[in-house]
């Protein structure tokens, strides 16, 4: 069972890159919908002052 | 949504099994030992950054040519995945050469061209950061993805072009592969595939949330 752990290690790193990658995607598409939401209100309430 | 979710489920069992394949099911590698199922992670991962950074490239002279917003989002999206898979690259590279060769690092052709391409690529996203203009920053990016991609077809041909000390592939070579170690490492490959065409989907549908953002300013400023 020599370098065991080097292979654990190995395999712990890359999947955590590759999550980590995932979760801050995931995080700024959070941030970007939440942004969006918000925009498309005032462009409602805009559009219901004009009328 | 629904569609996106079955994938994402999908593409995170073909890596379990992918992962299991690579513990249990590949023989244990003569000479270096368990060391080697290491190669199940790093191979596949090198191979997907260089394919990300093609993807980049094509995005990137595509944007020239035809100047449409979607080739610059393609560009962005894969040079990030890229990135990623180069980065899980260099990390367990070392983890490899240590116990294989004694050192963890060695600054021959091969690593030093793949620390180059990293380096190139973060520079590309630095860049983006840098330019508030979107068709600026759009040009000068495509133009730099270009520059940046001439170091693929460097770190590919680096093992044979000179003497390194990292190995020649064994991949392409027949018979250079036992034969379960070459339908796990295919299956390790297809997982991480798979996986680059999920993460560059993921980060490409940010640039259309973000296209329609800069919409909605646009639509607000001008009432």
């Amino acid at each position: 069972m020599k370098n065991l752990d080097s292979v654990f290690a190995a395999y712990l790193i890359g999947w955590a890159v590759f999550f980590i990658f995932s979760l801050t995607v995931a995080k700024r598409a959070a941030g970007l919908k939440e942004e969006l939401s918000r925009l498309r209100e005032r462009v409602q309430d805009s559009v219901q002052k004009g009328k | 949504m629904i569609k996106t979710g079955v994938y994402t489920f999908l593409v995170c069992a073909l890596m379990g099994v992918a992962a299991y394949a690579a513990f249990y099911v590949a023989p244990t590698e003569a000479t270096m030992g368990l060391v080697q199922r290491i190669f199940y992670l790093h191979v596949p991962s090198g191979m997907t950054s260089l394919l990300a950074f093609l993807i980049s490239f094509v995005g990137s002279v595509s944007y020239i040519l035809t100047r449409k917003p979607k080739w610059d989002w393609v560009a962005v999206s894969s040079a990030e995945v890229g990135i990623a898979f180069c980065t899980v690259v260099l990390l367990t590279g070392p983890i490899w050469a240590k116990p294989a060769w004694g050192v963890w690092w060695a600054w021959d052709a091969r690593l030093t061209a793949t620390l180059v391409l990293w380096l190139l690529y973060v520079a590309f996203l630095i860049l983006r950061t840098m330019m508030e203009d979107t068709d600026r920053r759009a040009l000068v990016s495509a133009f730099f993805g270009i520059f940046a991609f001439l170091d693929v077809p460097l770190v590919y041909g680096s093992i044979w072009w000179w003497r390194t000390q990292h190995p020649q592939p064994v991949i392409f070579s027949s018979g250079a592969l036992d034969p379960t170690m070459r339908r796990v490492f295919n299956l390790c490959w297809l997982s991480a595939t798979c996986l680059m065409a999920l993460l560059i989907r993921q980060r490409y549908e940010l640039e259309e949330s973000r296209e329609e953002l800069r919409a909605l300013e646009q639509e607000l400023e001008a009432r």
